[in-house]
């Protein structure tokens, strides 16, 4: 017994003097076979699971088609649900390896969490959800409200800005989890809900009357969401970031789950260059070479994981406005693959 | 005299020796230092790896965002508080919200317990039946669970601020217009109203006449105590009754009407009237703040009647005879003589349901309490992403206020024990 814990203390300290600040993510993730994806513990259109305990979502097809690029199998991913104020532990600590969970993009999270963003997989902004039966047609009209907030988000911080500027009093009232605000915010014990605007759809749907509640036109702030890892590795970093590009470009460039077997056989130099039948992009990210069909043959372009998730073919019906590609009105835009 | 020619000279050298080998003598002084340099080296790798890491990994470390502004809002503050003030004051904010529950959990927990007690302990069947149930439905359903069915079925059915139930008995609403000097009375204006949104009680506002009425209420109480001292010295000493009432009427009712007559009112009621979503003025006991109390008290009430239980059936029941036979009330018996020598046996348990209180107020998170968990281990955290620092105070300020807890009952222990002569 005394030998047991002698070597167990030697093994602890031993493990913590190494250095622990592993920066080969892409290796811990072939090594272990599975990629560990935070996501929220239930947003529909975003990351939610259903009962059969499948994850679908917008932020869980990045974690599928990153999981596709390294194994061609969108099946090994484990997903972590996480609350708003233990997501960024969960990352800092090296529990997951990317954080896909409607995180909105701020310089401070940039900066000071020890982990950046890649991109935006879907621009959003702030608003408020209130019951029609207050008759309230405007935020502005909410002077002395009581609003129900998940607390350690960047909404609760929008909100004391926009009711100080707005020179309003209100009553917040914070809630650990999305659904504890929702259902105080059902009982009564609020006049409004604020979130996200596509959280704001998604959460009505959850409502026992969905019909009851109206969100209010002002939207309030922007709100950037995308996926999130840890500073130091930055062959991690390229791999993540350039997954939700090619799964853009492969918008733009008609490339869709059904015809991307038939386009690796186009002459167009630029697909031939995104799909890999000309040159190495893939293997100099550390995948294959055919790493974006891998991507679309099971996971889809970007038009499709929206619009089967959050816009028109998904229950929120919410529609692709700024997210839109950058050629047909919205500000989604990639760089070059080349 | 004897004691001081036996003992061994005082030397530190073999006090140590004692202390720290025990019996294996200096081999054993040897391991336990060995083992304590290893136990030091072992921190110190874990402090310089985790700073090290913090450092290559560009996470921001040390205490400098208590000064930052912290810019989110807080439902309810003891001190004035907003979204412009600091994180330590959200720190501070948090820990006053925490010590309110706790403090007022502890002593509703305490009284609750001590009456379900003695009901179960009372000779009346029906009684002492109410006290069996109630100590076995609460004590079995877990704390967050009852935490939330106040918070979500009995908070939660309250009317809405637009339809709450007004509090308004037409004398007392008299009185206070009386008092309040309001020139028209509103109409269909209320005292006090219960909705949804938590009871809204009228706000004391401090006047003219404030001061004098305070130090003279100050000084009547400090008057009161001295005579009780008095009283009870000559009733031990000398056998001598004295009735202290009719003084301590004076000092604390008497002479501060006339202060009142003199200087005016000390303060006056601002009202709570409903404007927009809300009631405005007055003073709000938040639903939140509700729930939590009443669950926590209530749960940890079941645990203290049957300490409270086990301590008075451990004194021996000749002693509630004895008490009869000198003619005793049952009450005046397990007042003055079986509760005495109970509280023996039931404050070192009683001290462990304190502590447990006060850490179960962490609970407060899933119903939007801000505690010291919720805003500071949470909201704050999670905006400032400071976790080791943030966690660690956390961590520091539960093990003062429960070392300060068992502190308070250690000394009350021993007044205890030293009162009964043990």
């Amino acid at each position: 017994m005394k030998r047991v814990t002698l070597a167990l203390t030697v093994a602890l300290a031993a493990g913590l003097s190494a250095p622990a600040a592993d920066a080969q993510t892409l290796k811990t993730v072939k090594d272990r076979g599975m990629l560990s994806c935070g996501v929220s513990q239930g947003l529909p259109g975003f990351s939610s699971p259903d009962d059969k305990g499948n994850w679908t979502g917008i932020d869980v097809d990045v974690c599928r088609a990153i999981a596709a690029a390294i194994f061609n199998d969108t099946t090994k991913v484990k997903y972590v649900p996480l609350s708003a104020k233990d997501r960024f532990t969960a990352l800092q600590s090296g529990e997951i390896d990317v954080l896909s969970r409607n995180t909105t993009w701020t310089i401070s999270r940039d900066t000071s969490l020890g982990a950046n963003f890649t991109g935006v997989t879907y621009y959003d902004g702030q608003g408020f959800m209130v019951k029609k039966s207050l008759k309230v047609n405007s935020a502005l009209e909410l002077n002395s409200a009581s609003v129900c907030v998940q607390t350690g988000t960047t909404t609760e911080l929008n909100l004391a800005d926009y009711f100080k500027a707005n020179n309003m009093k209100y009553e917040v009232i914070a809630f650990g989890t999305i659904d504890e605000a929702i259902k105080a915010y059902e009982s009564g014990r609020c006049d409004a809900f604020t979130d996200d605007s596509s959280g704001l759809y998604a959460s009505r749907l959850k409502l026992a009357n969905p019909a009851d509640h109206i969100v209010l036109p002002e939207i309030i702030s922007k709100e950037p969401l995308g996926p999130m890892v840890r500073h130091g590795d930055d062959q991690w970093f390229d791999l993540v970031k350039w997954t939700l590009f090619a799964m853009i470009t492969a918008e733009e460039m008609g490339i869709t789950q059904k015809n991307v077997d038939e386009m690796t056989k186009s002459d167009k130099p630029e697909v031939k260059r995104v799909l890999g039948t000309d040159g190495n992009l893939g293997e100099q990210l550390g995948v294959t070479k055919d790493w974006v069909v891998r991507i679309v043959k099971s996971v889809g372009n970007y038009g499709e994981v929206f619009d089967r998730n959050v816009g028109a073919g998904s229950p929120l019906g919410i529609s692709r406005g700024i997210n839109n590609l950058w050629n047909k009105g919205g500000i989604q835009y990639a760089p070059p693959i080349r | 005299m004897s004691t001081e020619a036996r003992k061994p000279p005082p030397q530190i050298a073999l006090k140590l020796k004692r202390a720290l080998g025990g019996r294996s003598g200096w081999n054993g002084v040897a391991v336990q230092l060995a083992f304590a340099a290893i136990l030091a080296w072992i921190a110190y790798e874990i402090v310089a790896n985790a700073s090290a890491n913090l450092e290559t990994q560009h996470i921001a470390a040390g205490f400098g965002f208590l000064t930052n502004n912290a810019g989110f809002d807080v439902s309810q503050s003891l001190i004035s508080y907003s979204g412009s003030d600091t994180y330590l004051r959200v720190f501070v904010v948090g820990l006053l919200n925490t010590l309110l529950v706790s403090v007022i959990g502890i002593v509703f927990a305490t009284v609750i317990g001590f009456v379900v007690a003695l009901c179960r302990l009372s000779p009346n069947w029906l009684l002492s039946r109410v006290g069996g149930i109630y100590v076995e439905t609460i004590r079995n359903l877990p704390l967050l669970f009852q935490i939330l069915f106040w918070y979500l079925a009995v908070l939660a059915a309250l009317p809405n601020p637009r339809q709450s139930i007004s509090l308004s008995v037409p004398d007392i609403a008299a009185l206070i217009r009386a008092m309040a000097q309001l020139p028209a009375w509103p109409p269909n204006v209320g005292i006090a109203f219960i909705s949804n949104r938590g009871l809204v009680i009228p706000r004391p506002v401090g006047e003219a006449g404030l001061e004098p009425f305070l130090a003279v209420l100050g000084l009547g109480i400090v008057a009161s105590l001295a005579l009780r001292l008095y009283a009870r010295r000559a009733l031990f000493q000398r056998g001598q009754m004295i009735h202290i009432w009719p003084y301590v009427l004076t000092f604390l009712v008497g002479l501060p009407l006339i202060t009142i007559a003199i200087f005016g009112l000390p303060f006056t009621f601002e009202l709570p009237q409903l404007k927009g979503f809300n009631f405005v003025g007055g003073t709000r006991v938040i639903p939140e703040f509700v729930a939590l109390t009443v669950a926590l008290s209530t749960y940890t009430a079941a645990f203290i009647a049957e300490i409270v239980r086990a301590g008075i059936l451990s004194v021996h029941k000749g002693q509630m005879e004895a008490g009869s036979s000198l003619g005793l009330s049952r009450g005046a018996t397990l007042r003055l003589i079986v509760v005495p020598q109970a509280m023996r046996v039931i404050v070192p348990p009683l001290t462990n349901q304190y502590l447990n209180l006060t850490k179960n107020s962490s609970l407060a998170v899933a119903i939007g309490y801000p505690d010291l968990v919720s805003v500071w281990a949470g909201t704050a955290l999670s905006q400032t992403g400071q976790a080791i620092e943030i966690i660690a105070t956390t961590m520091g300020v539960y093990l003062l206020i429960s070392l300060v807890t068992s502190a308070i009952m250690s000394v009350y222990g021993w007044r205890l024990n030293r009162s009964l002569g043990a």
